[in-house]
């Protein structure tokens, strides 16, 4: 067996440090070794979404990202998201507009849904179809997903524009 | 007290009863990441799992040397079907009555059968050693065609006597597992032979699978101390995995407790006993410590619990008018190396036999062989009750095809054949007694939502326009009238294993006024915890917000037969309405007491009971409850809790009507769904816009199955679709927007009448897509093209029609 590596991260803003073999993945240290089980597996290939964690500014497939590769880097996950008593407009939307069933893909939806909407605030149906096209679900045909992404837009704009 | 109560209208709105949508309780965790799946639980010193799998369909095991991998730090055990042997677990029973090797017993006989289980200290470590394992196999011939299976002299299965009958009577072959006969096949034959209009045709319903997005999972925790058994795992029936655990090891039910966490979809995959299930249990006893199992994806699919696979062969004659005058339908059942269908003991074909759909039938047979082949055990319902996909899409294609032969618009040929309202109940030629239902008022709905003469007008345009050279693009409109059948079942006809399935509600009523009710069943993302509380606040008049909806540990929940086959709402929904009413009875009493009139003189309103005639003078539901513990009533038993077990009297038959609108570009194969209709009639609705949820995602489901998904196998037994880069699941950019409507024809032998939805918009999607594709070329000549339509097929039908030319 190969050396273990020495790893460093900051995920949702606490400093993590710890060994961990070369091949180990981003998803199961994350799981595994910091108990963070919002994040999913659904299939290891990158096809599913469940994994998905935010990565130094981009979604990334937690599922085929080797910890070693992230060292230094700093993750959100849905748990870094929002809190019970302050939780995220997209996690209010999902549940407003009835985005999730059995929730398996919901943590993987609700982060690359935060980072859709940083990345393009005025989205269209079709760039949300698309800008979603990662993160696969099983149960809801993805129509209140949609819907609750594109609610959850226009309320963080409203909200910027009271601000302004 | 007393005072200043809220207008009725108000107390309704807070109740958050029957009929309003509700927002779900679950999503609060779900949104948070804190949900907790099977994988999610983790125990002190628990052990990891894997397996060694067959890469051969078809072979003999010559030896299994296991030192390499016990020589692996970190591995703790390594079972074989030696080591299973001793206890009677190398071999399981399944829910079809057959039997199932848990792991491979002398020889092999699908690709990724389980061989040998390892288990160590971490994932990594499981998996290294499987690596390790060295398995020396023979090959065997192999067959993966059902029909070839039953002229074959190889014999799959050895260890079966080939002159005994097998759980479902006389077998004909060595490879041949049961003949299932319903109808009048001679009555049926003579119509056939007479009759004006025949249409035939070979459909094949391809094997599938329904890939929750959660894999199979459990975790074994034996206490040799206490003796006791714990169980957590992907069970959709965690009532039925505890007795069959029990039967299988010996250990004593009271001391096996089985839990259901969340699951992350089941769709029917989670129903099934697996392998790894029973090995992490063996494990866990071994060891001493607690065993986790979890699938990989490529596991999931080529091990557990496929999905269809049946090869329909069908006539249907008419009149010159369109009178549909008999069916007759031949089914070749592929049920893989092992029958481990998940059907009612007395089905071995499932509810096939509702295949004469929503028309008035006057004669009809059904004949189902079932098969066995080298490919993986199943045979589960995909999203739909026990093969109702198969039937649906058999009579909604075979329609279709009378009405080519017909030369008849096919609305209209279902217009002129459906059971009729005043026909209910209704007793179909295949022994079903259908218990309400108003299709024509459905039928005619659906039609003028979407402009149905419109379409086809538009369609012959594009016809013109295509042969004309002005496009490349084809229109199908797909229709697909279904009926569900669901809400298994009178405990008379329906059971698994010989175990009843009836269903469960408990309920405690706390002294201040809430209540926690618990349910033999378990949500997988149907939402249970919401909608149950709602039924209740309906009927005992506690607002929905203050009760707790608890399924799946067999320690606290009453005995039920699980979540599956729709059954959820018709059976448990229906113990649960009665259970509330043994409360509201005592409540009742309990009242009139408090009120100092008789029983008789008080009345149920809302949220309290009232003096009939005097509604100032009332005592609220929560009065009650405090009441109930804390007041001596003179001949009432203090506490409020009641427990219902419902046997339904009979199936619920939800029905709907949909329509498709498809593009189909000609010379890509791919096809663009313009529009998608669908009208549910579900009985009595208890929460819209969860109904409307299970609409779209059962819809998608369909999409998937009718266009690309598949479990595919090449003639070597290779599963070729075994990763989610093949095997097809569709994202929200190929996924449409759907028009969801409805009507209501309660259920009229359901306590709160209604039937259930999960699966009727799988039921009735599946064909609807598949319609619309074949509609398309039909104006070409085409009568029917198997699915899956994924682009590659389209485009095939399209060259093979000359269309490329
Ligand atoms: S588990 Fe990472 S993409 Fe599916
Ligand atoms: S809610 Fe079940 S997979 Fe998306």
């Amino acid at each position: 067996m190969t050396d273990k590596m020495h790893v460093k991260l900051n995920v949702n803003g606490e400093d993590h440090e710890f060994l961990a073999e070369p091949r180990e993945l981003l998803i199961y240290a994350l799981r595994e070794k910091l108990n963070l089980t919002g994040p999913h597996v659904g299939c290891e290939t990158t096809h599913c979404g469940a994994c998905t964690v935010t990565l130094d500014g981009k979604s990334v497939k937690s599922c085929t990202v080797f910890v070693a590769q992230a060292n230094g880097a700093e993750i959100t996950t849905i748990e870094g998201i929002g809190n019970p008593d302050n939780l995220h407009v997209l996690q209010e939307a999902f549940r407003e507009h009835h985005g999730l069933q059995c929730g398996f893909c919901t943590p993987g939806m609700i982060t690359r849904a935060t980072k859709l909407l940083e990345e393009n605030p005025n989205p269209t149906e079709e760039d949300v179809r698309f800008g979603m096209a990662g993160n696969i679900c099983r149960c809801t045909g993805y129509q209140n997903i949609v819907k609750s992404v594109l609610a959850a837009a226009s309320e963080l704009n409203g909200a910027k524009e009271a601000a302004q | 007290m007393n005072d200043l109560t809220p207008d009725r209208d108000e107390r309704v709105a807070n109740l958050k009863g029957m009929g309003c949508s509700r927002k779900r309780v679950e999503d609060v965790r779900f949104t948070q990441g804190k949900g907790n799946y099977v994988d999610d639980v983790k125990l002190p010193g628990m052990l990891h799992s894997d397996f060694v799998r067959s890469p051969y369909a078809h072979a003999r095991i010559k030896s299994i040397n296991i030192d390499a991998a016990m020589a692996l730090d970190g591995v703790v055990a390594v079972l074989t079907a030696k080591d299973l042997e001793p206890l009677g677990l190398h071999w399981m029973p399944t829910l079809a009555g057959d039997k199932q090797m848990v792991l491979a017993d002398g020889k092999v006989l699908f690709q990724g059968q389980e061989v040998a289980f390892v288990v160590a200290k971490d994932r990594y470590i499981a998996a290294d050693a499987v690596e390790l394992v060295e398995v020396e196999y023979e090959e065997l011939p192999v067959i993966v065609d059902p029909f070839k299976s039953l002229e074959s002299d190889v014999v799959l299965r050895e260890d079966l006597d080939p002159t005994a009958d097998g759980a479902h009577g006389p077998r004909k072959h060595h490879n041949h597992i049961f003949t299932w006969e319903v109808g009048d096949e001679k009555a049926t034959n003579e119509v056939l032979d007479e009759a004006e209009v025949v249409a035939e045709d070979m459909f094949y319903y391809h094997r599938t699978h329904p890939c929750p997005l959660e894999t199979c999972g459990s975790v074994a925790s034996m206490d040799k101390v206490n003796g006791k058994l714990t169980l957590w795992g992907t069970f959709q029936a965690p009532h039925v995995v505890r007795t069959v655990a029990s039967l299988l090891s010996g250990i004593e039910e009271h001391n096996i407790r089985v839990i259901s966490p969340d699951i992350g979809g089941g769709f029917g995959n989670k129903v099934g006993v697996y392998p790894g299930y029973v090995c992490s249990i063996v494990a866990s006893i071994v060891t001493g410590k607690p065993v986790k199992w979890i699938e990989d994806r490529m596991e999931n699919l080529m091990s557990t619990a496929f999905a269809r696979d049946y090869w329909m062969k069908g006539k249907i004659s008419a009149t010159k008018e369109g009178k549909i005058t008999s069916v007759h339908c031949h089914v070749t059942a592929d049920h893989g190396a092992f029958d481990a269908c998940a059907d009612p003991t007395k089905f071995p074909a499932g509810f096939m036999n509702i295949c004469t759909g929503s028309y008035d039938i006057p004669v009809a047979y059904l004949g189902v062989d079932g098969v066995y082949t080298n490919k993986a055990p199943g045979g589960v319902s995909y999203r739909c009750s026990f093969r109702v996909t198969e039937a649906v899409y058999f009579i909604e294609r075979m329609i279709e095809v009378l009405a080519i032969e017909l030369n008849m618009d096919p609305a209209e040929l279902r217009r002129i054949n459906f059971i009729k309202k005043e026909q209910f109940p209704y007793k179909a030629a295949l022994g079903w007694e259908y218990d309400s239902g108003d299709y024509h008022t459905a039928w005619d709905k659906a039609l003028k939502a979407v402009d149905y003469d419109g379409l086809r007008a538009e369609q012959a345009q594009r016809v013109e326009d295509f042969k004309a050279g002005k496009t490349r693009k084809l229109m199908g409109i797909g229709l697909s009238f279904f009926t569900e059948i669901v809400g298994a079942g009178p405990v008379k006809n329906c059971d698994i294993l010989g175990m009843g399935m009836f269903d469960s509600c408990e309920i405690r009523i706390h002294p201040t006024g809430s209540a926690i009710a618990r349910l033999g069943t378990i949500s997988q993302g149907q939402g249970h915890a919401t909608t149950f509380a709602q039924i209740l606040a309906s009927e005992i008049g506690i607002s929905a917000d203050s009760i707790t909806i608890e399924e799946g540990d067999t320690d606290t929940a009453p005995y039920g037969l699980g979540t599956y086959g729709s059954r959820s709402t018709p059976v448990a929904g229906a113990a649960t309405a009665m259970a509330g009413r043994k409360i509201r009875a005592k409540a009742q009493m309990i009242a009139a007491y408090l009120l100092e009139v008789h029983d008789d003189d008080v009345e149920f309103d809302v949220d309290r009971f009232v003096v009939k005639g005097a509604p100032e003078r009332f005592k609220t539901m929560k009065e009650i409850a405090y009441a109930a513990y804390n007041q001596a009533i003179p001949g009432v038993e203090p506490g409020l809790e009641a427990v219902s077990y419902y046997d339904p009297p009979n199936m619920t038959y939800p029905f709907g009507a949909y329509v498709c609108v498809m593009d189909i570009d000609v010379d890509t194969g791919v096809p663009d769904i313009r529009r998608f209709y669908a009208l549910d009639d579900c009985g009595t609705r208890i929460n819209p816009m969860v109904i409307e949820g299970q609409v779209h995602g059962g819809l998608t489901e369909a999409l998937a199955v009718a266009l690309g998904q598949e479990i595919a196998y090449d003639d070597m037994g290779n599963v070729k679709t075994g990763t989610l880069m093949d095997f097809f699941l569709p994202t929200a950019w190929e996924t449409p927007n759907y028009e969801t409507d409805y009507t209501v024809t309660p259920s009229p032998h359901h306590p709160i009448g209604a039937k259930g939805v999960g699966e009727s918009p799988h039921v009735g999607g599946v064909p609807c897509f598949s319609n619309a594709v074949n509609d398309a070329f039909k104006a070409f000549g085409l009568r029917h093209t198997q699915m899956p339509h994924d682009h590659w097929r389209i485009w095939k039908t399209a060259n093979g029609l000359g269309l490329h030319d």
